[in-house]
């Protein structure tokens, strides 16, 4: 007897279906072609946010780079003849109020604050996740020690630090580097850290153990990229808080010379006012680009955190 | 017994000699983390295993069987005993080596995990995951390691192509599959499956069952099968010890633990297994509570507070594992109230 079945078998074979049949086809055939390295990028270049991230980024640091090539202006030349002119075919983005072309300013200014805020982060990060994700996966002493280490750097005063070191050292670009590194690994360190103590109770970590690979290699190699996806996203939002900080410190006195240009050091001239109320053109472009080119690395930390992430398809 | 002209000890094959195996936690309390006491996860272990048996390891949760397993692997901290491996007629004690000293043993030991879902590094392709243990055995080419790989994933019922995907494309059976691959890729003597089959529905769990069987059949391995399924064990061990509050408190050859329950928990667990037969009217011994806490056990016989039978002496004397004469081999139990064993 047979028991009339939902016409299932009739159903129509939609164009998906035929297309599915044929992948399946190549697959038993192994004839899939294998996707090295091409996975990552693949997801990357998907995420249309990245994407254009890393286009704003790679832009604003080009231009940075071959500014001299872009504008003949010497950003710190005084012009007196010419103060807060408007913009025009002459001067882009126009003059600040002593003179000095503001479209080259922020293209030279980019150089530095790049440096400061990108170089910082990285350079905490680096710290950061060396020391974090050994001691968090070793534990015991070493751990403890670092904790401490850690907590003292995170108490002690930055502005005290910074006039410890200018004071012996001089204003420089260096310093501010040294200074924001040294008060900044702590964040990164406690993340990587604590990553590493829920990671290092998985079972995957235990099967490492147990064929005896060295705690370096499992630390660094096996776990890391499992604890990458919070870092990247710390480092674009230190970048962004360099930047800010290295032009208070500026402000300041304390940071790069205010001779030199900042995007900081720009963006410090609107405190006044009038200038606020008169002349847009001195800090509404800098404005721009700061925030451009820090939603461009967090678009891009977001990117490189799903890229990273073998569970989501892309 | 065949005559072994060898060696005259009676206990010539085996392979993993445990001798009072303790395991003990600190835990820690108040601002300056004092030790307040301990979890005794495993609490004094006596076992022999043999060359090539199966050995199941059951209890309820808690009881120490993963960390008895760990320790074994010298996977935890604070073992205390002796765990002796016996290679090239040699007893080595792996309690006390640095990862030195452990390595030439790390070859000959492995685990098989529990949950799929973390056994396997999610950032890492299979071969990813596989290939490094390869290389510290000093499989030298990519070419090689991608070979070996290959033929483990063949024989565990994989495409070898699988190497090539992430963790989380494979389902909970093939990950479980993939894990037994890892566990054999340097050539372990003895593998030790924690709850190798617990996380996954029954009809995986006999093919997973039978390819461990087939494996050890073809490879000469020995298993320790930890577990709280008291259907598998019957099914695929040659002895087993059950584990009550980091004990033993009976070991014996499974048909007899089965035919010939001596300790009252073993009792209660045996009952607790369903019987697909509506007319048999199983008695079935409820425990009440709950297994006491392993940092302040009960003074006497661990079981005593939740045993139907005890007495006075239960709760004053820890007994002893003694050992019984059965038609099916020595047959270990710790209970006051089994009648005194045969005199030796």
């Amino acid at each position: 007897m047979t028991i009339a079945q939902p016409d299932r078998g009739k159903r129509r074979r939609s164009k998906l279906d035929a297309q599915f049949d044929r992948i399946r086809d190549r697959e038993e055939a192994g004839q899939v072609k294998k996707r090295r390295r091409g996975r990552f990028w693949n997801k990357f270049l998907n995420n249309h946010l990245a994407v254009a991230g890393l286009v704003v980024f790679t832009f604003i640091i080009l231009v940075s780079v071959f500014a001299p090539l872009l504008t003949s202006y010497d950003p710190r030349a005084v012009d007196l003849r010419s103060m807060t002119q408007a913009p025009s075919l002459e001067h882009w983005f126009g003059t600040d109020r002593t003179g000095r072309d503001v479209f080259a300013r922020v293209l030279y200014g980019g150089r530095i604050s790049i440096l400061v805020g990108l170089g910082s982060a990285i350079l905490c990060a680096i710290i950061g996740v060396i020391i974090g994700i050994y001691s968090g996966y070793i534990g015991g002493w070493l751990d403890w020690f670092a904790m401490r280490v850690s907590e003292v750097f995170m108490a002690f005063p930055q502005i005290i630090l910074v006039l410890l070191l200018v004071s012996i050292l001089g204003q420089s670009l260096a310093n501010l580097m040294i200074i924001f590194t040294l008060t900044g690994w702590g964040g990164i360190y406690r993340m990587a850290r604590a990553r590493m103590l829920s990671l290092r109770e998985e079972e995957y970590v235990q099967a490492l153990r147990s064929f005896g690979l060295g705690p370096a290699r499992i630390a660094y190699k096996h776990m890391l990229p499992n604890a990458l996806g919070p870092i990247m996203v710390n480092i674009t939002l230190s970048t962004a808080a360099f930047i800010l900080q290295e032009a208070a410190l500026s402000f300041l006195g304390l940071g790069v010379p205010l001779s030199v240009p900042t995007w900081g050091n720009i963006l410090n001239a609107a405190q006044d006012l009038r200038i606020l109320e008169n002349y847009w053109w001195i800090w509404l472009p800098v404005g721009v680009t700061i925030s451009l080119f820090v939603l461009s690395v967090n678009f891009i930390g977001d990117g490189l955190r799903d890229a990273t992430d073998p569970s989501q398809q892309g | 017994m065949p005559p072994n002209s060898e060696s005259a000890r009676p206990d010539a094959d085996v392979i993993l000699s445990l001798s009072d195996v303790r395991v003990h936690f600190p835990v820690k309390a108040g601002v300056f983390k004092r030790t307040v006491g301990h979890v005794k996860a495993v609490d004094g272990v006596d076992l022999d295993v043999y060359r090539g048996e199966v050995l199941g390891l059951v209890g309820e949760s808690g009881c120490g069987k993963t960390t008895l397993g760990k320790a074994i692997l010298q996977l935890v901290r604070n073992v205390t005993g002796k765990v002796l491996y016996r290679s090239d007629d040699k007893d080595t004690d792996l309690t006390g080596l640095d990862e030195r000293g452990l390595f030439p043993f790390r070859k000959r030991l492995q685990i098989v995990f529990q949950d799929p879902h973390s056994s396997l590094n999610p950032a890492f392709t299979i071969f990813g995951s596989l290939e490094d243990p390869l290389k510290r055995y000093g499989v030298k080419t990519r070419k090689e390691r991608r070979k070996i790989v290959g033929d483990l994933l063949e024989a565990v019922n994989m495409r070898p192509e699988a190497m090539d995907h992430y963790p989380h494309e494979f389902s909970g059976g093939q990950r479980q599959r993939i894990g037994i691959a890892r566990a054999l890729s340097i050539e372990p003597e003895l593998i030790v499956c924690d709850e190798a089959v617990s996380a996954l529905d029954v009809s995986i769990q006999a093919q997973v069952l039978q390819l461990l069987m087939d494996l050890k059949q073809s490879k000469n391995l020995t298993y320790i099968f930890i577990t709280h399924d008291l259907s598998v064990t019957e099914y695929l061990c040659d002895r087993i010890a059950v584990m009550y509050l980091g004990r033993i408190v009976e070991l014996c050859d499974a048909e007899e633990l089965y035919g010939n329950t001596l300790h009252p928990y073993t009792e209660a667990l045996l009952s607790a297994i369903p019987v697909a037969d509506l007319d048999r009217k199983s008695k079935r011994i409820v425990l009440e509570g709950d297994v006491p806490s392993p940092i302040n056990p009960p003074p006497g016989c661990p079981f005593h507070p939740r045993c139907r039978y005890a007495q006075d002496v239960c709760r004053t004397v820890v007994p002893e594992l003694k050992r019984y004469r059965s038609d099916r081999g020595d047959h270990f139990a710790a209970c006051h109230l089994v009648e005194a064993p045969e005199a030796d």
